[in-house]
């Protein structure tokens, strides 16, 4: 058992390195994606800030300073649970290159997961220079506390697991169906509003804001900006690990159903 | 006129290709069908909180995102995948066989390739642009229809130069995919008026990457809201870029070293 644990490290910090290393090779690419995942918080907060500005200052419990704080926050939490299988699984089905990733004898998932940490850890810093260059322009109203700052680290780890299981479950929709580009469309829509990508969650009509909370989006993405932002009481801090937790074992229970029956239907030139 | 001819030529040969993947049409059918939900239904939960965004009222939001979609559409169809085709061209020498035909080689990269499945974007943002006319009503006159054609042709050529300015550079840069990718990213933000941009962005979405002409300005136009001066400036803006945009063009192409050139 050690030495299966000890071999899974090492699997994952070759992985590391090599991702890190084409990352570096295609800095342009990376670089130009960032301008997209900067760009779009930024809009939704000069257009939120607009719309508090013309309310007489605030729209709810938000006003111009906590829209920046909300988008700012929201771009940074995004960015770390972001993940692109979807795209990535849809390329892989239909040139086969799929094939030789089920050879392998670890779980394909872990490649993916030592990949996304690799571009994490290159962009990251770039986000957060965007972030602070942000807070100088837009002057964001940050009131966070010590404890939701403690409890913010678990509901990160939290929501980067709930995120990743969840999208590398629908990603293998692609071993169904050579249009798979559809599903992740739809799923794209989902994460812009029920995440609060759009508009803070607590702004939407009351029952998309109810299926927000069930869905595993919020959970992924809102959750955690909303309580490092100070908006949420301990006990709904509490009750929002313990929902991460049931969609991160759920989202667990999906994922082998749909892998064992996927890999099943799988069959490229050669496998 | 050549030009027409030429694009019916590109048109036809486009579809011949495209009708062998018609199952394709429908899947981008739904896509595009689902951008334009977002879109609209972003719309929705902004206008559940205010009844103007920066002077902007529903209706009006309503055309700018038809706007979008109709310039998008247009763009997808036309000038990003001839644009694309033209640097991978410059990239593996094949731009050869375009300079050596007896059209003029600039039109011809131009219209070189097609992605018809973006006239579902163009479908659907005529459809949304006939929705918003017939509820903003009279309001709409001969003046507004003409701003507004005056204003698309401006932006959609401004748009065009700006491409083909891009592309140029790879005759002694090679690899410019990836600023032709910039674009993309940065078009999302012309579903929002500019106007209510900081001045920073403001002005880089007016200059440096001219989203504002071609979707904020043709909008104004059909709202009603646009003066002459703003309408005479994107005229005389379009014109400028265009004969830029074709003297640099001649200079790349003398620049242009191919494998048989």
């Amino acid at each position: 058992m050690r030495g299966r644990a000890s071999g899974l490290v090492d699997l994952y910090l070759q992985e590391l390195k090599t991702s890190l290393a084409a990352m570096l090779q295609y800095r342009a690419a990376l670089g130009i994606w960032l301008i997209g995942s900067i760009l779009q918080p930024l809009i939704y907060l000069v257009v939120w800030s607009t719309v508090s500005g013309s309310g007489g200052g605030s729209v709810g419990p938000y006003d111009a300073r906590d829209f920046a704080a909300y988008y700012i926050a929201l771009m940074i939490i995004n960015q770390v649970t972001y993940t692109w299988v979807m795209y990535e699984f849809d390329y892989r089905i239909r040139q086969g290159t799929f094939s030789t990733a089920l050879l392998r004898p670890v779980h394909p998932i872990h490649t993916d997961i030592a990949d996304n940490i690799a571009s994490k850890i290159v962009s990251l810093p770039v986000m957060l220079v965007a972030a602070g260059a942000m807070t100088l322009l837009f002057h964001p109203a940050f009131r966070t506390t010590a404890w939701a700052a403690a409890v913010f680290v678990p509901a990160m780890i939290l929501a980067y697991g709930v995120r990743f299981i969840t999208e590398w479950t629908v990603a293998l929709a692609a071993f169904w169906t050579t249009r798979s580009s559809a599903i992740n469309q739809i799923h794209f829509m989902a994460v812009l509003f029920f995440s609060g990508q759009i508009a803070p969650l607590a702004l939407l009509p009351a029952p998309l804001r109810i299926a927000s909370y069930i869905l595993p989006f919020r959970w992924s993405v809102g959750f955690p900006v909303e309580l490092i932002l100070g908006r949420l009481t301990p006990g709904q801090a509490l009750t929002g690990l313990a929902v991460q937790a049931g969609w991160l074992v759920a989202g667990f229970g999906l994922l082998r159903l749909a892998w064992r029956g996927s890999v099943k239907k799988y069959s490229a030139v050669g496998a | 006129m050549r030009f027409f001819k030429l694009l019916w030529v590109f048109l036809r040969v486009g579809v011949m290709g495209e009708v062998s993947y018609r199952a394709n049409f429908l899947a981008h059918l739904i896509e595009s069908a689902l951008e334009l939900g977002t879109a609209l239904g972003g719309l929705a939960i902004i206008f559940a909180h205010t009844g103007n965004l920066g002077g902007w009222r529903p209706d009006e939001l309503v055309t700018l995102v038809g706007v979008y979609f109709l310039v998008g559409g247009i763009i997808g169809l036309i000038i990003q995948p001839s644009m694309e085709q033209l640097t991978e061209s410059v990239h593996d020498g094949t731009l050869d066989f375009v300079l050596t035909k007896p059209e003029d080689s600039q039109l011809l990269v131009s219209i070189w390739r097609l992605e018809l499945w973006k006239l579902t974007d163009i479908g659907l943002g005529i459809a949304v642009l006939a929705v918003s006319l017939a509820r903003l009503g009279e309001r709409v006159g001969v003046k507004e229809a003409a701003a507004f054609a005056v204003a698309i042709l401006a932006g959609g050529v401004i748009i065009y130069s700006f491409w083909l300015i891009l592309a140029t550079t790879a005759f002694w840069l090679v690899r410019v995919e990836n600023i032709l990718v910039i674009f993309q990213s940065v078009y999302e933000a012309g579903r929002w008026p500019v106007s209510i941009y900081p001045a920073w962005l403001r002005f880089a979405l007016t200059f440096l990457i001219p989203v504002a002409f071609a979707i904020t300005v043709p909008a104004q136009g059909l709202a009603g809201r646009l003066n002459w001066g703003t309408l005479a400036g994107a005229g005389a803006f379009a014109v400028l870029l265009f004969v830029v945009a074709r003297a640099f063009w001649r200079i790349g192409v003398r620049h242009y070293s191919g494998a048989s050139a």
